[in-house]
Formats: C-alpha cells, structure tokens, sequence
C-alpha cells in the first residue's frame, strides 16, 4: 500500500480557550458556545454535531446589560445594594428574579419594585463561609425559583411567600451553572468540580400525581469548573474552563438506542488551524492572536515499519506574526511555495511576502488592500501561487492576481441572489481552472476560474461540508460531509463518478460512520491516482478506489501487518480503507512528497498541562 | 407552604381590645375575617397594613367562631347558638340574632365540613356536666339535637373533639378526662329532625393520655384511620404528641415536646401545628394507607398485646376478644405467643419479597418492633430480627437501637450478623462489641450459634501445613543475623520450643474467632476507634493480640499470604488491627509481665516487615526506572521522523 516517512509534529502549541457559555435554540437544533477569548461558535446538533460557524466579531468579551427601557424609565427598579450576577425572567414574563451575592430579588416588572428578598444561607457545610454568591437562578412558571450558589447548594424557592421551600447541598464547592427543560421536568447544574447534576421532578410514589424535584444523576465529565450548562429536549450540555463541550444524551429521552445515544466530547475545532508550503517544507500555524512558521527538519535515514530515523536536521521556528489589536485571526494560509502568507480578521485582511535567503527569512507586508478584501473566511492560494481565493463574509469570492510583489484583483463571483450565504470551504484544482466553493448549507458551487462563471453545482446534500479537495488531472471534487459520507463529483462531466455511485449503492461500514469527528482535510498522491487520503481527529486514512469496497463484515481497521497470511487470504481481506490511528488527536495531515507525510498532533496531555489547576478535592476520606 | 423563615404577614388590634375569635381566611375573597370584643367584626387583605381602618361591622349578639372551608362562603356562629351567612350578615350587621341553646348552655366546639356539597356545621355544647351535639343543615336549613351519653363513666369531662366525616356519618371523638378516647357517630341525615334524639359513645382507645392532666390535651382526626393526640402518656411524664392508628389500635409515631403546649393542635395539609413552648411547631406528617405490616409492633407498653389486631384482619391467628388485665405468667406466655406470631407474619411477608416498598416496610418493621422492645424489655423477637438482618435492606443508622439491644442482651450472635451485614456501624459500637466477644464466658459461648464461616479449623492442619521454610518466608530475604536486636533474639533464642507451640495454638476456642474475625472484617476509621480501644482491660487486650498474632503466624505459613477459609481476615486487617491495639494501649501493654514474650514476638515481626517493605521499595524503584527508559523510548518528545507502512 505504501510506505512513508512521517514528519511527526507536537510542537503545535495550541490551547483551546475555556467555554464560558453555551446556548440552545430548540427550533434549530442548533448550539451556540461562546469562549474566555471571545469567538463565538455554532454547533449543529442534528448534523452529527459539526460546528458550521466560528464568529470572531470582536476579540473581546464584551458584558451588555439589557435593561427594557420602559422598565428603567417609567419606574425604576428599587435600588440593589449589590452585583448582580444572575437574571431569570418568569416565563409570562411578569417577573425578574436576580441574584446577587447573599440574596435573590424578585421584581415585579410591572410595578418595578421588589418583590421579595429572599436571603440565601452563608453556611458551608456548618461552616459560616465567605460571602455566598447566586451564580444562577431560574424562574419556573409555576412560580419556583431555582437557585445555584457559591456554597455548593441547589434552592427551591416560592416567589409568591418568598420562603425556601427546599435545599440540596450537592458540592464542596460553587455550583456556577443551570439550565431548565423547556418542559419544566428536569435541569441541569454544574459545579466547580467538574462535576454535572441531574434534577428531576418524578413523582413521589408511583401512580401518584404529587411531583418533587430529585437529584438522579451525577456526571463527571470535567475535570475543572463547568461553568455553563444547557438542556435541549435530549441531551445535557456542559462546557467549561477544560476547555472540553460535553453532550450527554439522556438515554430514557432517545429513542433509538444507535450511535446518537453516545456522549460527545468536543475538545478540537472543526477546522484547520494548520497550512503548509510542500515546497518547502514550512507549516503555518494559526493561533488566537499570532501565526507561527515552523521548518521541517530533514533525515538521511531509512528504515521499517515504525522506526523512529535519527534527525539530521530538527524543525526550526522560522517567524512569529503577532496580529495587530485585539481582534482574533479567522483564517490564515500559506502559498504551497511559501513566498506568500494571508490571514483575516474580522476588520483586516493581510497579505505577507517572504523572501528566502539561505537561512534567513525576510517578511514584507503587500500594503494598500482593496477595501473588498476586509474580512475573510477562508483563503486558498493557487498550486503555482499565481493567484489568490478569498471566500469574504459577505458572499463573495475574490480572485487575486498575485505577481512579483504586487496584486491585481481580478474577478469576484457574486453571490447568488436571494443567497446570503458565506462560503467557508474553498478548494482549487491543480491546473488553477476550477474553484470549489461551499458554505454550510447551500451545496458546493464549482466556478470556472479561465472563463470566471459558474460552472455547476453540485447536488445539495442534507449534511453540511467538513473538508473537499479537487483532484489532479481527473479534476474529480471529492467532498466529505459531516454524516461522515464521502462523494466523489467529477466536476468536467458535472455528475457523480462510477466509484462514487458504487459506494453510495454499496454503504459506508457502520465503523466508519459512527466515527464521531469529522473529516477536516483530503488531499490526493501525486502518483497514485487511485488513492484519496483524507483524516480525522483520531485516524488517518488512505482509501484506495480500485480496492474492493468493505461491507459491514469485514474488519475495518486492522492495525497488525500481514505475517505468514497467505497471499490468497490476504487478497480476500484487503479492502479500499487503509486506516492508521497511530497519530491522534490528529490535527492536520497532508502529504509533503509521495514517500513524505507530515501529521501534527496535539496530545490531550499537553493541553491539560496549561490549563489552570483544578479545584483540588480530598480523595479517600484523607 | 411551611417557611421556617418568617411570617408573610402580621397585623394587631388596638391597645385594650382583644381578639375574642380566631382569624380565617375567606377562601373566595382571599381576606381575613377577625372579631374583636366578642361582636366587632373586621375584614381586610394582604395588602392591609393596619387593622384600625379596614372594614368593621359591629354585630348585635356576641361570635363564638366564623368558619371557613375552601369552596364556600364564611360561617358566623353565636354563642347563643345561630348560625349565619357571613354575606347576609354583612348585608345587616345590625340584624337580630336569635337565641338556639338554653340558658347556661355553653358551645364547647364547633366544626365545620362539605358534605355533598352542602355545608354542614356541627357544634357541641355542655349544660351541667350533659353534653349536646347540633348538627345544622344549611341545604334544608334544619337543625338536629343529640344528647351525648357518657356511658359508665358519667363523672368524666370531655376535654376536647375532633371530628372527621364519611358518607353517612360524622364520626365525632372525645377526648375524656380518664384519659380514653370515645367515638360517637352522628347520623348526618336525621331520622326525626323534630325529637330530641340521644347518641352513646363507644371507647375507641383506652388510656392515650394520663388521666390527670388537666391543660394541654387535644385531639385532631388525620384521616379516617388516624388520629393525633397532643398530652402526657403518663402522669409523670412529658407532653408529647402521638399519632394513633385506631383500625389497627396502634401508636404510629410520638414526638415528645418538653417545652409544654397549650392543647392546640391543627392539621392542615400534611402539617401539623401546634404550641410548643413560645413557638409554633409545624410537623409534616403524612398518613400512609393503614396496614398490619405498618402497625406491627407499634403498640405502646401498657395496652395488652393480644388487642392490637382488630378482628377484621383475617390473617392473623391471634385469639380475638381477649379480656383487659393479665397476670405475670400470662404476660409472658403473651409476649411469647406474640413474638411467635410476629415471626409467623414476619416470614409470611418475607416469602413474598416482591414488594415496591419492600425497603420500607423491612424498616418500618424493625423500628417498631425494636420500640417495643425497649419498652418491654421481656420482648425480644431475635428470630424475627435475625430474619430481617438478612435481607440486606438494614443498616446501623437505619437501625441503631437494635445493635444497642443486642449489646445489653448481649446477644453475641445478632452482633455478629450485625457486624457482618450493616455497612455503618460506628467506631463505638464495634468497640462495645469487641468487649463483649472478649469478656464473654466459653461456656456462655458453647451455646451460641455463631456462624464459623471465617474460621478454619487450625488445629488439625497444624502440622500438615507446617513447613520448613516457613522463617525464610516470614522474613522474606530478610536474614535474621543482620537484625541489631541482639537481646531479643538471645531470648527468643533460648526457647524455640516454646514459642513454636504459642505461636501454633489458637489462644480462643473457634466461637470467639469467628467473632473476632467479624469485628476484624468491619469498617472503621481510626481516630474514631482509638479512644474506644483504650478502655478494654488489659487482658482482653493482651489476649485479643495474641489471636492477632497466631492469625499473622498462619498468614505468613504459605505463600500468598491468605488464611485458609472462606471469608478469613486478611492480613491487611490482622496487621492494622495489631497497629491499632498497640497504640491504644501500648503504656498498659509494656507494664504486662505477660505480654512480654508476645511484645518481642511483634517486635520481630515489625522488624522483618520493615526489611520487606524496603526490599519491595528497592524492587519499584528499580522497575520505575525502567519504565523510565521504556518510555523515552516511546516519547519522541517534540518532533521526530519516523516510518510508517500502510497494509
């Protein structure tokens, strides 16, 4: 099948930010998570989870305080001695419950005073604590208001009397988060802990219509502060300063016990952070606020199957590009010559022009941009870097001429009408004449860059696209999408291929489907016109086309090499998926050479390394 | 809403006005209704501040009580006995009243219930020692009197009333001054409204009160089958309040309340109220549907055992209609016949396991029987108790009087099966335990039937097992020349013989090791257990560390270091448990002529333990460094190059 050295990258050192909030819009089916850096992300729940949109508007956090103006002008709400740090309207939206630190108000919006001061207890397992914070209330529309606070208590409280009604200690420390069903049924808190809890209203024996609200299931599935939670009809949602979204889906709410029913960790974006110059061996990586360019090193070695080659040159930080101003980097790309690197942010585009001097390394900024090129979601340079793709937030692809030290822009494909759609996934072919070009939803339009139209689109698809690349010389586009589905659209005959059609007829085998990451870059051999090799977050993989399709019988991965197998029994087992999970959590693979890979992983490990250290708990009754 | 945080709400009448009837609410106009100086009536609502300017309306005649029910309006009562609308009242407050009861008739107690739909009032009075129930119909506007006979007992007063309602009757109780409870049903539709009809009473519960108490009694109806009774069981003794099942003639649940009350008491939606001291006592307290598995062994000391079955539960085998008042012998031929019984139905219910509430009933069960114990100390179903010991669903805290009995009763047996199965005990009961199995006679002990599951019989594999090697093993590479101890071994030197004899005897007879074994098996925590220790004899202990040491000497006979046996202790708990003892009493120990030999023997032991562990020390220390080189092996650290080959 193939043997390749493998330029083994962990010097990435990328650290996703920690999730401040998260929400949950029904209707959609869609999740917003929001983190400490500011960028705001959109999860598709029904797409197997594949986060469609990253929004870097602004790089800061910035803390809006919506008042109703009728409310604040016609009579003012009385005076609050102190913060407030949570807010829950009553669904008929009649009263404001607020907590603050020691208390929770209820306001009567109509009359703007409050209501009822209801004082929560300082007391931390008998100890009078410090001053106990609400972090969160929700307001029922039966009248109960759930609070969460810094003493590790879960509170039930009457608005109507102002009184406790019930309390439950359930941590040692701060319980930061609730989100309530939309039914009313259930919640969700999480703690400082890590630790995430159930509340259920069940009733109080069987067959008995009197209900009350039970602790029934704790989850540990952080290891640092939970400090948001959501609840869609399925699933709880929790994300914190681990950095890590988690969807757990209530196992009595799922219907079909499938793959669905499986707990989602989240800990990777859905995109490349990483592009790299094959020519000459460079990696661009993309940070919140700066690009790092690193040189691969190089060996004169050989050797077999999982030796590690003795370095004859090791990997060299060539350049460090700091962003101007607080704003986060959208997207970034170096050209596969490495003379040119691009990146947007939501205001700003720049372009960079580096010059190669033996070892040194020269930065020129390609000054006057066009004020088109503002902010742009994803930029591709042509195979021979004569010309330059910008997908802008707006819609439009720009088409760039680059030469010597300057551009030209050239063309911009509107567009459709009645589209707003921004395109977030470029692709060019080898011979620079078609771009591919897909946003979330609407398909992939695939443009004729010679004659600058339109020339297809291929036929929408309910899933949205995770990666596409468009291959050498057959110019066949090959797409993969969040279902984990892979098509493969020959863009001059504007139809399916044969081989795609075989393996739609055929199916994908169930392992392959239920991989839960989704397919972030394809790239193709430059010999081998058979072999597409695309990767997730956990496997690598090179699909042979002239192999034999697997069907759900036959062993997907198989890690060991064929030893005294007989060549016959070896024929019958092989299939098209040659499947490596040596590397992970992969972040970027592509193929430098046809014998030269490069893969960058990020171990889990390192990332925990520099997080902050979690609230330290007592272990065995020490 | 029970708070028990503050009142939602408070208001009060002027300085020299008093507050002649109880304040309700209207349930349908959501206000208060309060009448001061017996014929002032006021009405106002939550957002009321002071009393003095809301609505008053001075009446003509003088207010015994308004009620109020939910669904209705407000009812006026005279204290000369009509009865009006609150509306047509307010309509003319002025209006006449006229008079219902006779000259010195005085209302005792009034209640008000829906029956139907229709408002029935009932109200009793008292002329002279004679009681009178009028019951009001506000459908047919017709009134009925009852005379109330007392019976035999024609001397007693009845100190309070409670009533509750089914569809024929108004089941209407007293409370008399002898300290019984009466049941008098009231017909709600009269036979002949127009004759003076008489009703006699008939005893439901003998004794719930002392007879002589004269303040603080009362009585509240909780559902057809409960009753709350707020006084002192006996003379001497506290105010409590007792909830009663009156099907099965069982004390449910009592509370004591050493603050005293003032005979108050209400029930109003699964709280109770009361005066308790200078407070307001809420209970929550729910009925649950009244059957034999929840009454069993509930009754109070006192009532006679063979009457807490009433005979319209047909499972049970017990002589119906048994007479008041036994005799010694018979009490105890009683307690016996019940304890069999107890253990007949006890075995019936277990044999039916499937229950939903198995759990609770297993613990409402013991709870009771265990009350009963201790106030009947001849009573002592053990086969019962050991019966529900062994359906898992126990605990100590669920629990914890029966440990508490069995230690008094030193019921070596229960205590085992206690500490075998209860996963809570604490520190100072095992301890108290421990006592008893070191203190208790051999021969006391031939009689148990303690489970010898954790014991193998030593005696006989002595000397099959012994082996040649066993100090090389014991000692684990450790040589005892190098050992500094000189002294030590000079003497352990000089009697070999003896010590292998000691050291290969078991120094209690098996029925102690196995409860040893039981306490060695239990939980602990040892800042808990220490202090516990320290106050066990000397000898106990010295004996108890002798057992501990011949057990280590068995361990230490093979290779895995594990006893023979089913469930033997392990040597983990064997070496703490030596630990424990040592540090307990270790000033005790040393001063001991006797435990001299066994001191140096621990010594020796602790010393080749020592030497083991630092060789095991050498040994990870060793392997960690490999793991060491394993591991950069594997850690290319930032980058590397390597190969990789497809199949």
């Amino acid at each position: 099948m193939g043997e390749f050295k493998v330029h083994r990258v962990r010097f990435f050192n990328y650290v996703p930010s920690g999730i401040r909030c998260v929400a949950y819009n029904n209707q959609s089916n869609r999740l917003a998570v929001s983190r400490t850096d500011g960028t705001v992300e959109v999860y598709n729940l029904s797409a197997n989870y594949f986060q469609e949109k990253v929004g870097c508007e602004d790089g800061s956090v910035k803390l809006f305080q919506i008042t109703p103006d009728k409310i604040q002008f016609e009579r003012n709400f009385d005076r609050q001695k102190s913060r407030i740090l949570s807010l829950s309207w009553h669904p008929s939206g009649t009263h404001v419950a607020a907590g603050s630190i020691d208390y929770i108000s209820v306001f009567d919006v109509k009359s703007g005073s409050a209501i009822h001061k209801m004082i929560v207890d300082r007391q931390h397992m008998g100890v009078s604590k410090r001053k106990c914070i609400v972090w969160g209330v929700a307001f029922l529309s039966d009248g109960t208001v759930i609070s969460v606070d810094s003493a590790g208590k879960v509170q039930f409280w009457d608005s109507a009397t102002g009184t406790l009604v019930k309390s439950h200690l359930i941590a040692n420390a701060d319980v930061q988060s609730i989100a309530v069903a939309e039914q009313e049924d259930s919640f969700v808190v999480g703690t400082a802990e890590g630790t995430v809890f159930h509340f259920q209203l069940v009733p109080v024996t069987s067959n008995s219509s009197e209900k009350q609200w039970v602790r029934t299931k704790p989850f540990q599935h952080h290891t640092h502060d939970v400090r948001t939670v959501a609840h869609s009809p399925t699933a709880l949602i929790s994300g914190g300063t681990d950095t890590h979204l988690v969807i757990r889906p209530l196992m009595e709410k799922v219907e079909v016990k499938n793959y669905d029913a499986a707990l989602r960790k989240i800990t990777f974006p859905h995109r490349r952070l990483i592009s790299c110059s094959k020519k000459r061996q460079l990696l661009l990586f993309q940070f919140a606020h700066h690009l790092e360019l690193w040189r691969l090193g190089s060996t004169v070695a050989t050797g077999k199957n999982g030796d590690t080659l003795p370095l004859s040159k090791n990997a060299d930080h060539l350049l460090h590009l700091k962003t101007k101003g607080p704003e986060n980097i959208i997207c970034s790309c170096i050209s596969l010559c490495g003379s040119w690197i691009a990146y947007s942010t939501v205001s700003r585009f720049f372009l960079y022009r580096l010059n190669y001097e033996h070892d040194n390394i020269s930065l020129k900024r390609v000054s006057k941009m066009p004020p088109f090129l503002r902010c742009a979601l994803q930029i591709l340079f042509s195979e021979d870097s004569t010309k330059l793709f910008v997908a802008s937030n707006q819609g439009a692809l720009h088409i760039v001429q680059l030469s010597g030290g300057s551009f030209k822009h050239l063309h911009a494909f509107q567009p459709q009408s009645g589209t707003v759609e921004a395109m977030c996934l470029l692709a060019v072919s080898s011979d620079g004449n078609w771009l591919a070009a897909s946003g979330t939803s609407a398909g992939v339009h695939v443009y004729n860059v010679k004659q600058l139209k339109l020339h297809c689109t291929v036929p929408a698809y309910n899933f949205p696209v995770t990666a596409m690349a468009i291959a050498p010389n057959t110019n066949n586009l090959v797409i993969a999408h969040s279902d984990q589905q892979v098509f493969e659209y020959s863009i001059p005959d504007k139809q399916y291929t044969d081989w795609s059609r075989t393996v739609q007829k055929q199916g994908f085998h169930h392992l392959w489907l239920q991989r839960d990451t989704p397919i972030t870059h394809i790239s193709f051999h430059p010999k081998r016109p058979m072999h597409i090799l695309l990767h997730d977050a956990y496997m690598f993989c090179i699909i042979d086309k002239s192999l034999p399709l697997p069907n759900d019988k036959t062993l997907l991965y198989n890690p060991f090499p064929p030893t005294n197998e007989s060549d016959v029994v070896r024929r019958r087992t092989a299939h098209a998926f040659k499947i490596s999970k040596i590397y992970k959590p992969l972040l970027f693979m592509d193929l430098l050479d046809e014998r030269t890979l490069v893969a960058v992983e990020r171990p889990l490990d390192d990332i925990i390394a520099q997080l902050p250290p979690p609230i330290k708990k007592k272990k065995f009754g020490t | 809403m029970v708070s028990d945080q503050k009142p939602l709400g408070s208001w009060s009448v002027k300085q020299g006005q008093i507050i002649t009837c109880p304040a309700v609410c209207n349930f349908q106009t959501r206000e208060y209704i309060v009448v001061h100086d017996n014929k002032v009536l006021r009405i106002w609502n939550n957002e009321d501040v002071n009393l003095d300017k809301v609505f008053k309306a001075t009446l003509s005649a003088e207010v015994y009580r308004i009620l109020s029910v939910q669904g209705t309006e407000p009812l006026v009562l005279f204290k000369e006995g009509a009865v009006r609308g609150l509306e047509a009242l307010l309509a003319d407050p002025q209006q006449k009243i006229e008079t219902v009861i006779s000259d010195e008739e005085v209302i005792k107690w009034t209640k008000f219930f829906i029956v139907f739909r229709h408002p029935v009032l009932i109200f009793i009075t008292e002329k002279h020692g004679n009681y009178f129930a009028y019951v009001q119909m506000f459908n047919s506007r017709i009134l009925t009197k009852y005379t109330l006979l007392l019976g035999q007992d024609e001397n007693s007063v009845i100190e309070s009333f409670t009533a509750s309602v089914d569809r024929k009757f108004i089941s209407l109780m007293s409370l008399s001054s002898d300290g019984c409870i009466y049941e008098t049903l009231i017909p709600i539709r009269p036979t002949d409204p127009e004759k003076n009809q008489t009703l006699v009473r008939s005893l439901l519960l003998k004794a719930v009160v002392s007879g002589n108490t004269r303040n603080g009694v009362a009585l509240t109806a909780l559902d057809q089958d409960h009753i709350a009774v707020l006084g002192s069981p006996q003379a001497a003794s506290k105010e409590c309040l007792s909830v009663w099942n009156i099907k099965f003639q069982t004390l449910q649940t009592s509370k004591e309340l050493p603050q005293g009350t003032s005979g108050q008491l209400w029930y109003y939606g699964e709280n109770l109220f009361m005066l308790h001291g200078k407070s307001l006592t809420v209970i929550p307290y729910k009925c649950e549907v009244s059957s034999l598995a929840g009454a069993l062994g509930k009754l109070k000391h006192g009532q006679d055992p063979g009457t807490h079955v009433m005979p319209r539960f047909v499972n049970w085998e017990t002589p119906q209609g048994c007479g008041l008042g036994f005799q010694n012998s018979e009490q105890s031929r009683r307690i016996e016949d019940s304890e069999k019984h107890i253990e007949v139905e006890v075995r019936k219910f277990l044999a039916l396991k499937q229950t939903p509430d198995f759990h609770t009933v297993i613990g409402d069960t013991v709870t009771g029987l265990l009350e009963r114990c201790k106030a009947e100390p001849s009573f002592y179903p053990r086969n019962c108790l050991m019966q529900l010991i062994q359906t898992h669903v126990l605990s100590y805290s669920l629990c914890p009087d029966l440990m508490e009995i069995a230690l008094i009763k030193k019921d070596v047996q229960l205590l085992q099966l206690c500490l075998q199965q209860f996963p809570d005990i604490p520190e100072s009961v095992t301890c108290a335990c421990l006592k008893i199995f070191l203190s208790i006679g051999d021969d006391s002990l031939q009689e148990t039937d303690v489970s010898m599951e954790s014991v193998f019989d030593y005696s006989n594999s002595v000397h099959d097992e012994k082996m040649e090697e066993q100090t090389e093993i014991l000692q684990n590479g450790f040589s005892p020349e190098e050992d500094k101890c000189s002294n030590c071994d000079q003497e352990l030197n000089k009697k070999p013989q003896d010590e292998t004899k000691e050291s290969t005897s078991c120094p209690v007879v098996p029925k102690r090791a196995a409860l040893l074994n039981a306490i060695l098996h239990s939980a602990y925590s040892e800042t808990f257990l220490l202090p516990h220790l320290k106050d066990i004899p000397a000898q106990h202990i010295t004996l108890f560390l002798k057992y501990l040491y011949f057990l280590y000497l068995k361990c230490s006979e093979n290779a895995t270091m594990t006893l023979p046996g089913i469930h033997p202790p392990t040597l983990n708990q064997i070496m703490d448990w030596i630990c424990l003892l040592l540090d307990a009493n270790f000033t005790v120990v040393v001063m001991m002529p006797e435990a001299k030999r066994l001191l140096i023997n621990l010594y020796k032991l602790v010393k080749s333990q020592i030497s083991v562990y630092s060789e095991l020390n050498k040994i990870e220390v060793s392997f960690r460094e490999l793991q060491k080189l394993n591991q950069e092996k594997n850690n290319r650290g930032l980058y590397s190059i390597e190969v990789l080959e497809l199949f």
